[in-house]
């Protein structure tokens, strides 16, 4: 089992999580964060005290998927959210050592 | 044991003050009081005086107050205290950091309730009764005298027309908000690190040796009709307060308000210290939206602030009122295109600024300029208080946070100083009443645009040392006593949590 970790571009969101559901991908965990890579932030002002705002918004995406499916996610993830432009994101892939489905107690790859 | 007491004093002192406000005037002789206002200016900001009593103008008729200019003055007292909560209140609130919100928004409105109940006990009667050129009696300590329950009657205050009263308790009501918005505008200079009970013996100090004596020199006189012949002239100027008698027009309060306010602020900003971590870490407005919501409630208010010191719902009224809007848009447009020049962009922060300094401009100047006087006011205010929250900020070296004086002691120093010249009749402004008895207007071939203009200069250099001399001494005192600031931890907590338990967001 693997966790998908994905960083996009907000916008990109919603056609992630359609590609994602076209795959066969049932769950996935959003959180909005900030950060930045070589895309460059920007330049605030307020009266006379300027201030340089290095992160912008980001969302960071997470899915817990079989192994012979990560191949697979990580295609849909990367159609959905590619612009093209600095600044798109990255993808991480963390090995997965157990999973629990709270409800009925479930474990391994029956919880995913 | 130590709280049992404190309590037990309190509770005494309250039950003591309303035992006094109880009290029923001695039976007051159908004198009308007549409370004046301001100096020769057309109507500079309301001091009213007691008239003399009716003992001596036998001759005088039973004045009742105008309905119409009552009922202007209670509107514009609701306006100028909605200027103060919520205006102010959010105009500050929007530009410190969400930790630190309702410890601005508990400043402004304690102390401005502080300050009203102050004005109501020795306020009122320290300011605008008479006493000497400094300051006033204490004859209406507890506002005594102000109604006879006997004879049914309430004292009349005077306004800037002969025969022309509105009640004494309308106009010290409309006067309570101006001493409590003024304390109220300070606590920018030094928001996110000052301690709440050094904020409250600070301004019950201020308030009793700054803002008293200076609303006394500047506005109080003995009203109109005190002004009955010639023979009485010289004797009824030497009992008005000092910056009235040497002819400075302030309408309603640049000098009185935003300079006394502003060098309050900076000397405060410079004794509390800089902001743990100014200069390095971000200290960004949480919220500009709630900003602009102060700023337009100002604005609005502001109507009140300056039209109502007219103290009648009359031309010089209606062209304070008109001279508001005007310099205020001009303001706006002003500090929009300065900050496009400098930056590139205009700002919401800016706009509103710009909105709060051609208010403040306006001020002295609203009902004692013409329309055209206004409007280069207006931009002039824009202009320089972009230049004071910008260059000169940096030249002084404080962390005046949220640029009170910036804002509020340039635009009044500038606007104190231009109401000088665009007063003058050969520039289209009204200029003053030269002789009270006949309520004659001063002629443009005697009005000295530099005789005038350095008399205002004058006005504003006595308050700014005044002011700046009391507030130093009354940091020193809060110092000394409770302490300025609260803890570095405590700040980097935030004073929300720290000093009122609160948080003002969640999540």
């Amino acid at each position: 089992m693997k966790l998908v970790t994905a960083i996009i571009k907000p916008f990109k969101l919603d056609e992630v999580r359609e590609a994602l559901s076209g795959i066969g991908v049932q769950g996935i965990t959003v959180t909005e964060v900030k950060g930045f890579g070589r895309q460059k932030g920007h330049t605030e002002l307020y009266r006379g005290a300027e201030y340089v705002v290095d992160f912008l918004p980001k969302v960071k995406i997470e899915a817990a998927v079989a192994d012979d499916q990560v191949e697979r996610v990580i295609e849909a993830i990367e159609v959905g959210a590619r612009t093209g432009k600095i600044g798109d994101g990255k993808i991480f892939v963390y090995d997965l050592e157990q999973v629990v489905r709270i409800r009925t107690g479930e474990t391994g790859a029956q919880a995913l | 044991m130590k709280k049992l007491f404190a309590s037990l004093a309190l509770g005494l002192s309250l039950c003591l003050c309303t035992a006094a406000f109880a009290q029923t005037a001695p039976a007051a002789p159908a004198k009308t009081e007549a409370k004046a206002e301001a100096v020769p200016a057309t109507a500079p900001a309301a001091a009213p005086a007691a008239a003399p009593a009716a003992a001596e103008a036998t001759a005088a008729p039973v004045l009742v107050p105008n309905k119409g200019d009552t009922a202007w003055m209670m509107v514009s007292t609701v306006l100028v205290i909605m200027m103060v909560v919520p205006g102010l209140a959010l105009f500050y609130g929007g530009l410190v950091r969400s930790k630190n919100m309702l410890s601005v928004l508990m400043q402004v409105m304690v102390t401005f309730s502080l300050i009203t109940v102050l004005w109501f006990i020795y306020g009122y009667s320290l300011a605008f009764t008479e006493g000497n050129a400094y300051i006033g009696g204490l004859d209406r300590l507890f506002m005594k005298g102000i109604w006879d329950n006997a004879a049914g009657t309430f004292a009349n205050a005077a306004t800037f027309s002969k025969g022309v009263v509105i009640p004494e308790v309308t106009f010290a009501g409309f006067q309570a908000t101006f001493a409590g918005i003024t304390c109220a505008l300070i606590v920018g200079a030094f928001a996110e690190r000052i301690k709440f009970s050094a904020v409250l013996l600070f301004m019950t100090l201020w308030f009793t040796f700054s803002y008293l004596p200076i609303a006394h020199m500047v506005w109080f006189w003995m009203g109109p009709d005190a002004y009955t012949a010639k023979e009485v002239v010289d004797e009824m100027n030497n009992k008005a307060g000092m910056i009235w008698q040497w002819g400075m027009l302030d309408f309603a309060g640049g000098t009185v308000v935003h300079i006394n306010a502003a060098v309050a602020g900076l000397v405060g900003a410079f004794m509390v210290g800089k902001r743990v971590g100014y200069g390095r870490e971000a200290m960004t407005p949480h919220s500009l939206t709630l900003t602009m919501v102060g700023a337009s409630l100002l604005w609005v208010g502001w109507f009140g602030f300056n039209a109502g010191s007219a103290l009648e719902a009359n031309g010089f009224a209606a062209l304070a009122f008109v001279n508001t809007l005007l310099a205020t848009a001009a303001a706006v447009l002003a500090w929009c295109v300065g900050e496009a020049l400098m930056r590139g962009k205009a700002s919401m922060l800016g706009a509103a600024s710009g909105a709060v300094a051609g208010l403040v401009a306006i001020t002295p100047a609203a009902g004692n300029v013409g329309i055209g006087g206004a409007l280069v006011i207006g931009v002039v205010a824009g202009f320089a208080c972009l230049w004071g929250v910008n260059g000169l900020k940096k030249m002084l070296g404080a962390d005046d946070s949220l640029d009170v004086f910036g804002v509020h002691g340039v635009g009044g120093i500038v606007g104190a100083l231009l109401t000088g010249v665009f007063n003058s009749p050969s520039l289209g402004g009204p200029g003053f009443v030269a002789d009270w008895v006949t309520a004659g207007m001063v002629t443009a071939a005697d009005f000295s645009v530099a005789a005038q203009v350095w008399t205002q200069a004058k006005a504003v250099l006595v308050t700014i040392v005044w002011s700046g001399v009391v507030s130093l001494v009354s940091f020193k005192l809060v110092d000394l006593t409770v302490g300025l600031r609260v803890t570095e931890e405590e700040e980097r907590e935030g004073l929300d949590i720290s000093a009122h338990g609160e948080t003002a967001y969640h999540g």
